[in-house]
């Protein structure tokens, strides 16, 4: 198949990245510095808060994931300049965060709420820095760019049994265009892989990498089993299962559709940038509010994410693209889903052409168009995902 | 343009297939089965996106949809019976079942 579309306009910058958006990002290092940031938030217009509930009593590993994908938000090309809110005394190193985003040429700020003396001084001094910084962020202009500039993130949420038999198959036709593109493309949810790890680890570039995806789905599996009792329940969800889904196996092999048939170069950490173009595989769990972070925190500037039920989460910094093959929720849930690909099931579509649907619309909202999550404000909610115990 | 389709087999080695609408019980559909047409009668009451048999099933036995396992049967299961949650179970994420294994 040939191009689709050569372009893209975006927003350029110093890194070489192209921003879909141009966000002010406010950024808490850690959940205490939550309430500030909020402010800060209410009243700039133009700004983003990632409001999340991590940065503090935690052990390495896990501080590791988290100060990476604080970083990976501030990096994220769909963000102009990024102001890092502090408590002071959190596990988080808010100086390295500031620098790692820094380092891209964008700027990046820092308020420290204890250096400051407290709520009101902090939200003085973030109101004035955010003010200038989106500010600034009005001088610029789109430009045109490639398709290989393109990193997708791919989720699928609140499915039923029309996920798997045509939403995430459309996507799927998406995800081998933009791989055929030279766009990069990442999918997650390690739970969706189980029971069919084996597919996936058919098609990858390098045994190594075949290896991995069986190794994180063996470790997710561990760590829910060591609870000692039936994932089913929790994993499909009693949501999943009312809309027909039986077991993980079921719900995994329809999960990964959304990868097409292109061949995975890697397998990502929580959080972690791809090395090259294609297609990815990210570390995460199935829940929304933990895959999307993770997705942004890579550098996605678009999420396509398909819904058997009707799921409404967007994100703070991404436009989040939703799909869905079922009639009745497309109908019901108009508000919040993006494209109807039902057509699929009805037979009044081919799942190639849904997928050319999904790949033309990503164009549309790359060049600013407003995805239904960013029209109703549905974006707020995320949690960065981490493995070990609070202390 | 079919708009009469009432169930997809995703596979040829199937033993289940979707319902891409609600189905009432006792109504008797076409189904496409490796290439051929064939009448099955629904023997419950099938809502969209739940599976049915397509081929008697027994105790035991592997579920298979998309051409892979999807689950062990818990029951025997007659042709147009629903195959779900109460005669299908996972055999994954089962520390349920501690160190047995599931045959």
């Amino acid at each position: 198949m040939k191009s689709l579309s050569l372009d893209f306009s975006g927003y350029e910058r110093s890194d070489g990245t192209f921003g879909v958006r141009n966000y002010v990002a406010l950024i808490p290092t850690v959940g205490c510095a939550n309430e500030v940031t909020r402010k800060i938030a209410n009243r700039v217009k133009g700004t983003t808060p990632l409001l999340h509930h991590q940065g503090c009593c935690q052990l390495e590993p896990d501080l590791k994931i988290i100060s990476r994908t604080l970083i990976g938000f501030g990096r994220n090309p769909n963000v102009a300049s990024a102001l890092i809110v502090s408590l002071g005394c959190e596990s988080i190193s808010s100086e390295t965060v500031e620098k790692e985003i820094a380092k891209t040429g964008k700027r990046t700020e820092r308020i420290i709420i204890q250096d400051l003396g407290g709520f009101t001084n902090s939200v003085e001094k973030g109101t004035k820095l955010a003010e200038d910084m989106v500010s600034e962020t009005q001088n610029q202009k789109r430009t045109n760019t490639q398709f290989d500039k393109l990193i997708i993130g791919l989720k699928c949420g609140a499915s039923d049994a029309t996920s798997g038999l045509a939403s995430n198959p459309a996507v799927g036709i998406t995800t081998d265009l933009l791989v055929k593109e030279n766009s990069t493309v990442i999918a997650a949810e390690t739970t969706e892989m189980m029971g069919a790890e084996h597919l996936l680890a058919k098609r990858t570039a390098d045994p190594k990498v075949a290896k991995k995806i069986v190794e994180i789905v063996e470790q997710m599996e561990s760590r829910a089993k060591s609870v000692g009792v039936d994932m089913r329940g929790s994993q499909p969800t009693p949501g999943n299962i009312k809309g027909g889904i039986t077991t993980i196996e079921e719900k995994s092999l329809g999960a990964i559709c959304k990868a097409g048939k292109s061949t995975i170069q890697s397998v990502l950490d929580y959080g972690e940038k791809p090395k090259r173009k294609g297609l990815h595989f990210m570390d995460t769990p199935g829940s929304e509010m933990h895959v999307l972070p993770g997705l942004a925190a890579a550098g996605s500037q678009i999420i396509l994410f398909t819904t058997g039920r009707g799921a409404p989460q967007g994100f703070p910094i991404i436009p989040v693209i939703k799909i869905s093959a079922n009639r009745q929720t497309c109908q019901k849930m108009k508000e919040h889903i993006d494209l109807d690909v039902s057509g699929i099931l009805e037979e009044t579509e081919s799942i190639e052409n849904s997928g050319k649907k999904i790949f033309n619309s990503l164009i549309e909202v790359a060049k600013g168009k407003l995805t239904k999550a960013e029209l109703t404000g549905y974006t707020e909610t995320l949690e960065i995902y981490t493995r070990g115990p609070i202390v | 343009m079919n708009l009469n389709r009432y169930a997809i087999v995703m596979h040829d080695n199937d033993n289940v297939a979707t319902a891409v609408k609600d189905i009432p019980l006792q109504e008797k559909i076409e189904l496409v089965m490796s290439g051929e047409s064939r009448e099955i009668e629904i023997a419950d009451s099938i809502p969209l996106g739940h599976k049915f048999a397509i081929k008697p099933i027994t105790k035991g036995q592997d579920i298979v949809k998309y051409g892979e396992f999807i689950g062990k049967a818990t029951e025997d299961i007659d042709v147009g019976k629903l195959v779900h949650v109460h005669n299908v179970e996972s055999t994954r994420g089962r520390g349920d079942l501690s160190k047995k294994t599931i045959a």
